[in-house]
């Protein structure tokens, strides 16, 4: 399972970004970070008339030694990126893909919340537990 | 020929299928070099199976002497060295030597075919026409390849060809070459396609059996390998990759299975530590010594990996694939260093860096080595990423070894470093001339301190600038980042700043609040190192209040502020100014009074709340606010208008005068924990066109949009719509562009404050009002004005009074009660006290009670208008009189009339007069009318009740005013005298009967009084106000009496319709003539009778008669008593029923010479110097211009007449001169036959 999840403004700022263990945050922030150059790459890489039929998830951004760095982009340009640890190869891109779309809905609910500020950090507890349930259970 | 029969090397490239040739050696030389060219020249479909596509492959082979050691023994699985196909040439064109010893041969040959079980052969006659010249006895040539076909071919017909005269250049020779070829390519691939069919079968069999005990991996690497060998001897290595790229899945996966519990035997050779970490090798297209190693089962997992890797890396750059390389290469380095720690294989620490320090580079070489520049220019996003990997690698290194510290590598360092360059062993040959080579690198990297800053700097900004060129902003300022620790480890801040300001400032603008924090604790460590103080000191004061540090990290970096303020300041220091948003938040700020509206001298008082951000407890030991002054006359901004303004402010703020301001927006940055927004940052824009560069649009980017444009609360928009209420100097300081707050040296500056706060402070100038207390004044009965002064600036001070210079129209009334209340600005009742009022004969003097600045001081007062006696003729303007003007002037729509009242009023305060205006309306609208019978006359006066008010009215008399004589009486005949209450639009009605003994004056002057009073008043008696109702009668004795008659036709006792009747008018002179009257009745004398002429009119409005004939005629009456005019007329009755006759009218009939008789009215200039009105609005001016020019036209209208046309004139008569005896009558008029039908319909 994963070990960080962010969900990225479409001004890359970070709405909501968790990471476990704790003591690796600052590394998890700035991998997130910096995997938004590749999102901003393969974004820019599909071209305009393709848009519409853009598939929403990016695949692999890139490997690091530790860690594999998914993307995911709405259709409102806010980004989710997931980081999964390397060790962890049992996880097919099919179940990627199955955690960004779950993410995607949630994050499609905390949207709708009408007492929800859009542009606002995420402070959804659903959201939360549903990252929560995503996440690997810290040991 | 000698390089055939040599061992064919394999393990080169230049691997080919073997064939070997077998029978006459000579023969087969002669034919080798075309048979060697012609065979590549066509390629052959491969029909291949499992469904694999087919593929055009150009066939090439290696020729070699048969000899049976080139067969394969049994379980020999290479097939490198396998021979595909074997031939047998011979050119034997002689039966005898065929059966003596070419057959013989042959069979030999055959045999051993056999007995290894290969059937890939091919027997090749060539014929030429030279030796077949020298035998002439010879057979038939097709007997001797019927012969071996017959002997060896015996269903396969096809094994033997021909070749006709190879060397020869003939069409004949072509042909027979081309079938040649053709049959031989065929062949080929049939072998291939059975051999390798059997091989893969073998080999999926020899794979099936992996899970059995004894499987080895490497004998299974070894086998497909020998496949991959095959496919990239026919040039095939798409599937040559295939295999190899098999072998990787198989052993990642057992890898993986190894990590989860499920160990083969085989890999325990794998998990051996690692000795050697010498990184890839990429330059050979096959590593031996690994192949080796693998082969006897003694490879390490790097270098199973690195052989795999190589292998795949030259199969790649032959397909062209330079870039898939690189990222094999990231993903096989990412993917080793998991493996080895998934194995557990125990590493020396650094050696796993230094393998993929040395492949990386390895890679990118090698990558260099077969790409042109641009190419790897265009590409840097494909290797950017290697050589990023290298740097953190080395720059790993360079800490593990002590490289990096400040005081270079200690003697444990040393010998880490030792022991790593002793498990890269010996550079390899291939690189050992290279100067750059990733082992000469490493070397050199390892071996000082200044070497090793050299090389990372170079990795360093070569992967920077890589990033920068494809745009990786993030991933470049991350390099910067890890270079600035560099620096600041090395001891040079000044270097570290700018990176990572540069980092700082891109995490601050993309509100990363994490890594601002990291960033800034680097940033203020590395200014401290700088001595910039003041910047120091201000990331200091972010860092002691950002939340994501530790409570102990914000107050050493608070305490860090704390010291510095408290040193004594030295003599060239000034006080360190620092933004004020990460030390404290103003949160709210709170005005007393709430408007935040208050005149000069009184306090404001102005609560802050501040929130301080700093994690201990700071004494501040000033706070100061820079105020912005702007005077605004006339008080553009009313009272009312900034206090609603301020309740806009605010969720909260319902007028409490609380502003609030905005929290930081949290992507701010809760590390920032800044309340202000973030300034705009702009950047210049240019569009260029591609083709030549030159400027096509210019603009301004702002970059942190998102920032500053997002959606605000709306109540926190400021309302500027303002009203002007009063007439005030408003004096508004905006609170504060700038505060700030010190402690000890440091002070902190907010430079602006959203929203702006403002107070304002007003002076006025003292002012008296003057209003109804009820909606309209009542002319004719007292009423209260409320009396209001501001007193504004001034002190009103014991003795101070209000002079009120009095008017006879308007008295003031003493009432008993009279007080005055004062009340504070803000609307508080502060005290009360009574008023004494004097009053001479000019001036009614107010003395007011003392009342301090700034305050309302009220009191009422009864005051009574008196009514007019007259009803006003609004025609005539004396505008000499410019004093006094009734305005009569309807009020709103009820007809009321009013009056407008000025007082003037000498206040204490100003050298002026104040001129007040009060307008007061009368209550009641008075009529008359004359009535006449015969003789007698009567006057009616009608009084209407036009306000709101209900009335008693008592007393209504009617006196003559004008003559006091006693000739004539008026008798009151209707109306109580007795009190009647009137409603609103309620009229009364009064009835005088006159009466003379002599003769009726000309003119009466009659004046209509009564008594009112409001029902509502207490004292009924005391109350009752007199009304008085002044009019003229004139000309009122009756002249003529006019009769009609109407008479039906002869011998008809009735009118009927349809048929004319008479009309007879009979017109009677009732009066004497007398002097008066003569002179106002134009007469003539003829034949001595004084006669007046008359016209009379006969109309019928009603359309009920018809007149026939004339209707109209002029008569003259001799004026005399009883003189009786006739007249007779046709009309003719046009329905049925009781008709009323028609209308007659009389006029007088004046001759062209006659005077014209329009007199000035002298009524209407009447005057009332007890009305003290004053108007001189322009509307009534147009009013009263109208009006005259209207009376203007009548008289130069008339004057036209004579002049231009002299014609007759008519003037009526006035009311009650003519009496109509016959008004009212009726005539039967029937229909003219009974037969009426009557149309009933019944539905």
């Amino acid at each position: 399972m994963a070990v960080c999840i962010a969900v990225i403004a479409k001004e890359n700022y970070p709405l909501y970004i968790r990471s476990v263990p704790i003591q690796n945050e600052l590394k998890f922030h700035y991998t997130v970070h910096t995997s938004l150059d590749v999102v901003e790459e393969k974004i820019s890489a599909v071209g305009k008339a393709m848009a519409d039929q853009r598939e929403l998830y990016l695949g692999l951004l890139y490997p690091t030694e530790d860690y594999k760095v998914y993307g995911y982009v709405t259709n409102s340009k806010v980004k989710f990126v997931i980081v999964v640890d390397s060790s962890n190869t049992s996880l097919r891109d099919n179940e990627i893909r199955s955690m960004f779309r779950k993410l995607h809905n949630s994050f499609t609910d905390v949207m709708c919340n009408p007492f929800y500020n859009p542009g606002d950090t995420i402070q959804s507890k659903a959201f939360d537990s549903m990252v929560t349930a995503m996440m690997v259970q810290a040991s | 020929m000698e390089a055939h029969e040599e061992k064919p090397i394999i393990y080169t490239m230049e691997n080919k299928p073997i064939v070997t040739c077998a029978g006459d050696q000579s023969l087969f030389t002669s034919l080798y070099t075309s048979l060697a060219q012609q065979l590549p020249r066509e390629p052959m479909e491969w029909r291949r199976s499992y469904g694999r596509a087919p593929k055009m492959i150009h066939l090439e082979a290696n020729f070699v002497q048969f000899k049976e050691e080139l067969l394969p023994k049994d379980g020999n699985r290479a097939l490198l060295t396998f021979p595909f196909l074997h031939i047998y040439w011979t050119d034997c064109c002689d039966t005898e030597m065929y059966k003596a010893s070419v057959k013989d041969d042959m069979l030999r040959w055959q045999s051993t075919l056999r007995l290894h079980g290969s059937v890939d052969w091919l027997i090749v006659v060539v014929e030429s026409e030279a030796k077949k010249k020298n035998k002439t006895n010879i057979l038939p040539r097709t007997s001797i390849v019927d012969k071996i076909r017959n002997d060896f071919c015996n269903k396969q017909s096809d094994r033997c060809v021909v070749l006709s005269d190879p060397l020869k250049e003939s069409s004949r020779s072509q042909d027979s070459w081309s079938s040649f070829l053709t049959k031989l390519r065929t062949l080929l691939l049939m072998s291939f396609t059975k051999n390798l069919g059997r091989f893969e079968d073998d080999m999926r069999t020899l794979r099936e059996k992996r899970t059995e005990p004894g499987w080895s991996f490497c004998d299974y690497f070894m086998v497909q390998e020998e496949l991959a060998f095959v496919f990239e001897m026919l040039q095939q290595f798409e599937d040559a990759l295939v295999q190899y790229d098999e072998l990787d899945a198989l052993f990642t996966q057992y890898v993986l299975n190894f990590g989860a519990g499920d160990g083969a035997n085989w890999l325990g050779s794998f998990c051996a530590p690692v000795k050697r970490w010498n990184g890839l090798l990429l330059r050979r297209p096959i590593d031996m010594e690994k192949r080796e190693l693998i082969q006897r089962g003694e490879a390490s997992l790097l270098d199973l990996r690195s052989y795999l890797f190589s292998r795949q890396c030259t199969l790649l750059i032959f397909l062209q694939r330079p870039w898939e390389v690189t990222q094999r290469a990231l993903e096989l380095l990412h993917n080793c260093v998991q493996e080895l720690c998934l194995l557990e294989v125990s590493v020396v620490q650094g050696a796993l860096d230094c393998w993929v320090f040395l492949s990386c580079l390895e890679v990118l070489h090698r990558i260099e080595g077969c790409c042109d520049r641009a190419q790897l220019e265009a590409n840097c996003s494909h290797t950017v990423g290697l050589w990023t990997y290298a740097t953190e690698k080395l720059k790993s290194l360079g800490y593990l070894c002590g490289l990096v510290a400040e005081k270079g590598p200690t003697s444990e360092d040393l010998n880490r470093t030792v022991d790593l360059l002793a498990g890269l062993g010996e550079e390899r040959p291939e690189t050992v001339n290279s100067l750059q080579s990733p082992y000469k690198k490493l070397n050199e990297a390892l071996s000082s301190v200044e070497a090793f800053e050299k090389h990372y700097l170079e990795l360093s900004h070569a992967a920077m600038e890589m990033y920068r060129a494809i745009g990786r902003m993030r991933s470049a300022r991350l390099i910067g980042k890890s270079l600035a620790e560099f620096y600041m480890k090395k001891g040079d801040p000044e270097r570290a700043e700018g990176f990572l300001d540069d980092s700082l400032r891109s995490y601050v603008a993309e509100g990363w609040s994490l890594q601002v924090t990291h960033t800034r604790k680097q940033m203020a460590e590395c200014q401290k190192l700088l001595q910039q103080t003041e910047d120091y000191l201000q990331t200091s004061a972010l860092l002691a209040g950002d939340a994501n540090l530790t409570v102990e990290e914000r107050k050493h970096f608070c305490q860090e502020i704390l010291t510095f303020a408290s040193q004594p300041p030295a003599p060239s220091d000034q006080t360190v100014a620092l933004s004020m948003a990460a030390f404290a938040q103003l949160r709210q700020m709170q005005f007393s009074p709430p408007g935040a509206v208050v005149h000069v001298g009184a306090a404001l008082q102005l609560e802050l709340r501040v929130r301080c951000l700093m994690p201990v407890a700071v004494k501040v030991e000033q706070l100061a606010a820079t105020l912005h002054f702007s005077l605004e006359q006339g008080g553009a901004r009313g009272r009312a208008g900034s206090a609603q303004r301020r309740t806009g402010q605010g969720p909260q703020g319902q007028g409490d005068g609380v502003v609030l301001f905005p929290q930081g927006s949290p992507l701010a940055g809760a590390g920032m924990g800044a309340s202000l927004l973030p300034a705009l940052e702009l950047y210049e824009m240019q569009d260029r066109s591609p083709s030549d560069s030159s400027l096509n649009s210019t603009g301004v980017v702002c970059k942190n949009m998102h920032l500053l444009l997002r959606r605000h609360d709306s109540s926190a928009s400021l309302d500027t719509s303002s009203v002007t209420l009063s007439l005030l100097v408003a004096l508004s300081f905006s609170l504060p562009p700038l505060s700030t707050l010190s402690v000890g040296r440091v002070q902190f500056v907010q430079s602006h404050i959203y929203p702006v706060v403002q107070y304002e402070v007003y002076s006025q100038e003292p002012q008296l009002t003057i209003e109804p207390l009820s909606d309209n004044l009542l002319a004719g009965i007292p009423q209260k004005v409320k009396f209001t002064i501001a007193t504004g600036h001034y002190s009103v001070k014991k003795g101070d009074a209000l002079q009120l210079s009095n008017t006879d129209s308007m008295p003031i009334l003493h009432s008993s009660c009279c007080s005055a209340t004062i009340l504070s600005s803000t609307g508080e009742r502060v005290g009360e006290s009574a008023l004494s009022i004097q009053s001479s004969e000019k001036v009614t003097s107010i003395s007011l009670p003392p009342t301090p600045p700034y305050h309302t001081l009220e009191f009422q007062l009864e005051v009574l208008c008196h009514i007019p006696p007259t009803p006003f003729k609004p025609d005539i303007e004396r505008l000499t009189n410019g004093e006094v003007r009734h305005r009569p002037k309807s009020h709103a729509d009820r007809g009321m009339i009013n009056i407008d009242q000025k007082v003037s009023i000498d206040c204490p305060w100003s050298i002026y007069s104040t001129l007040i205006s009060l307008t007061f309306y009368v209550p009641f609208k008075a009529k008359h009318s004359i009535l006449s019978a015969g003789k007698r006359k009567y006057i009616q006066v009608c009084l209407q009740n036009v306000s709101d008010t209900i009335f008693h009215l008592a007393d209504p008399v009617l006196t003559d005013t004008h003559t006091s004589s006693l000739s004539h009486s008026l008798t009151h005949l209707f109306g109580s005298s007795l009190p009647q209450t009137v409603c609103s639009q309620q009229s009364v009605f009064c009835l005088w009967e006159m009466r003379w003994v002599e003769r009726l004056p000309l003119c009466l002057q009659c004046a209509f009084s009564a008594s009112f009073a409001p029902v509502s008043a207490s004292d009924a008696h005391t109350a009752f106000k007199p009304y008085r109702y002044e009019f003229q009668l004139d000309r009122v004795s009756t002249l003529y009496s006019l009769k009609a008659e109407i008479l039906p036709p002869s011998g008809d006792q009735h009118c009927r319709t349809g048929t004319l009747c008479g009309l007879e008018v009979s017109i009677t002179r009732q009066a004497e003539p007398s002097e008066t009257e003569g002179e106002e009745e134009e007469s003539t004398e003829i034949e001595g009778l004084r006669t007046t002429k008359l016209m009379y009119e006969v109309v019928d409005n009603s359309s009920n008669w018809a007149v026939c004939g004339k209707s109209s005629g002029v008569v003259s009456m001799p004026v005399a008593a009883s003189a009786t005019h006739r007249v007779q007329m046709e009309v003719m009755p046009l329905f049925a029923g009781h008709l009323p006759f028609p209308n007659i009218k009389v006029f007088k009939y004046l001759p062209h010479s006659a005077v014209p008789a329009i007199q000035p009215d002298t009524d209407s200039c009447l005057e009332n110097d007890t009305m003290s009105l004053l108007d001189k609005g322009l509307d009534d001016q147009g009013d009263t211009a109208s009006i005259r020019s209207r009376g203007s036209v009548h008289s130069v209208g008339s004057g036209e007449q004579q002049r231009v046309l002299p014609m007759p004139r008519l003037e009526p008569f006035s009311p009650g001169q003519v009496f109509y005896l016959s008004q009212g009558r009726q005539v039967l008029v029937l229909p003219v036959t009974d037969d009426h039908v009557m149309e009933v319909n019944v539905t």
